[in-house]
């Protein structure tokens, strides 16, 4: 859907168009939330409300490639076309029946259109090894549960400075566009030729980049989530 | 008077919350739980943990009958069955009931029946404990509320 062929955002065009460079920190975070269990969607989602997001909660992985128009059973016009609101965040349990978590992961991240949008496995098993499998498919993070909202705020805080960011890089190519149409053709293939998203496994990414390889995370932010995991595992 | 029969209960509420606390009953998730309860949502700790009550009268109910049949061998089954209980349990804040859990899980994998069975009355014990601690807790909460005490959050 992108005008100039170069960017797979998802984000409609009109912002750019107006070269509104105003920053997304009114619209809502969409986060489409995966968990088998009753009792732990309940909770993902008020955790998730209580942080200013809009949640969509399904029950199996199947239901959220369902909801995202990937489901290879349920034809959907194109992969854009789905009803639903574009997802900002995936947050998924790893331990499902029929498709994990990871399963899942991977099924978004080997998507063209879906594997922008950052996934979180959360899972009540600290297992290294499970972590690092993760991290490696693409995974933005990794919580172990029980889920608090120090996590989802943690979570919710980097998604929309990486949305923000995003958003201004945008902005920043449409103003220049704008400003300088003629000379702009070439520098459009330049900049359209770039890696488009920082949530992508390029460690040359933004400074803010999430935590891609098991080494030191580069903002503050994201050292609670290896910390967090180091010390479950010291107290096992 | 209103004001102190509220303040009474309160002072009940946070009595009942303590002794559960310490006796490794409930853990802290069940305070975050509380911290997420507010206007917009002000019956939701009830709310989860009635859920919770409904999915882990299935799942033990389902434990017993696997582990009653007469061949048993589908310990992967009862393994599902626990892990989901032990999650839920921990996602509420249920500490006791969901280490209970990971011994019984200990003895699913060794196949062993008879520690299973031992383990199962044991968890059903705890769990009818915790059933009945967290109703009263709630009750209390009611009462507390009826007597002109503010509904949320639980704590202060």
């Amino acid at each position: 859907m992108a005008r100039n062929g170069g960017v797979a955002w998802m984000r409609t065009t009109e912002k750019i168009d107006g070269y509104d460079l105003s920053t997304s920190d009114t619209e809502e975070v969409h986060v489409l939330a995966v968990d088998d269990s009753l009792v732990d969607r309940k909770v993902i989602e008020r955790l998730l409300r209580i942080s200013s997001c809009k949640v969509t909660a399904v029950d199996s992985g199947r239901r959220a490639l369902q909801y995202l128009g990937l489901d290879e059973e349920i034809q959907k016009k194109e992969t854009n076309g789905f009803d639903g609101l574009k997802v900002d965040l995936i947050i998924t349990d790893y331990c499902m029946p029929g498709m994990t978590g990871y399963e899942l992961l991977k099924k978004v991240k080997e998507s063209s259109a879906f594997r922008e949008i950052p996934v979180v496995i959360m899972s009540s098993e600290n297992v290294i090894a499970r972590i690092d499998r993760c991290l490696e498919e693409g995974a933005e993070d990794f919580i172990v549960k029980p889920v608090k909202l120090s996590d989802v705020k943690r979570i919710i805080d980097y998604t929309t400075t990486e949305l923000r960011e995003g958003e201004q890089r945008e902005g920043a190519r449409a103003k220049r566009r704008g400003i300088n149409k003629r000379k702009q053709r070439e520098g459009d293939d330049d900049l359209s030729s770039s890696p488009p998203s920082t949530l992508s496994s390029s460690t040359s990414s933004s400074p803010s980049s999430s935590i891609q390889s098991a080494t030191a995370p580069s903002s503050p932010s994201t050292l609670d989530s290896p910390t967090r995991r180091l010390k479950m595992t010291s107290s096992e | 008077m209103l004001g102190s029969g509220a303040d009474r209960l309160r002072a009940d509420v946070n009595r009942l919350l303590a002794f559960l606390f310490h006796q490794g009953i409930l853990d802290e998730q069940f305070l975050q739980l509380q911290q997420l309860q507010d206007e917009s949502s002000p019956n939701f700790v009830s709310q989860v943990v009635n859920i919770y009550f409904q999915e882990s009268e299935k799942l033990l109910r389902n434990l017993r009958s696997l582990l009653m049949e007469r061949k048993l061998s589908d310990y992967k089954n009862i393994g599902i069955h626990i892990n989901q209980l032990m999650g839920s349990s921990s996602s509420i804040g249920a500490k006791r009931v969901r280490n209970v859990c990971v011994a019984f899980r200990a003895a699913s994998d060794q196949n062993n029946r008879t520690g299973c069975l031992r383990v199962l009355e044991v968890l059903e014990h705890d769990y009818c404990f915790l059933k009945n601690k967290l109703h009263e807790l709630f009750q209390i909460e009611q009462q507390r509320i009826l007597a002109g005490g503010v509904g949320y959050p639980m704590q202060n």
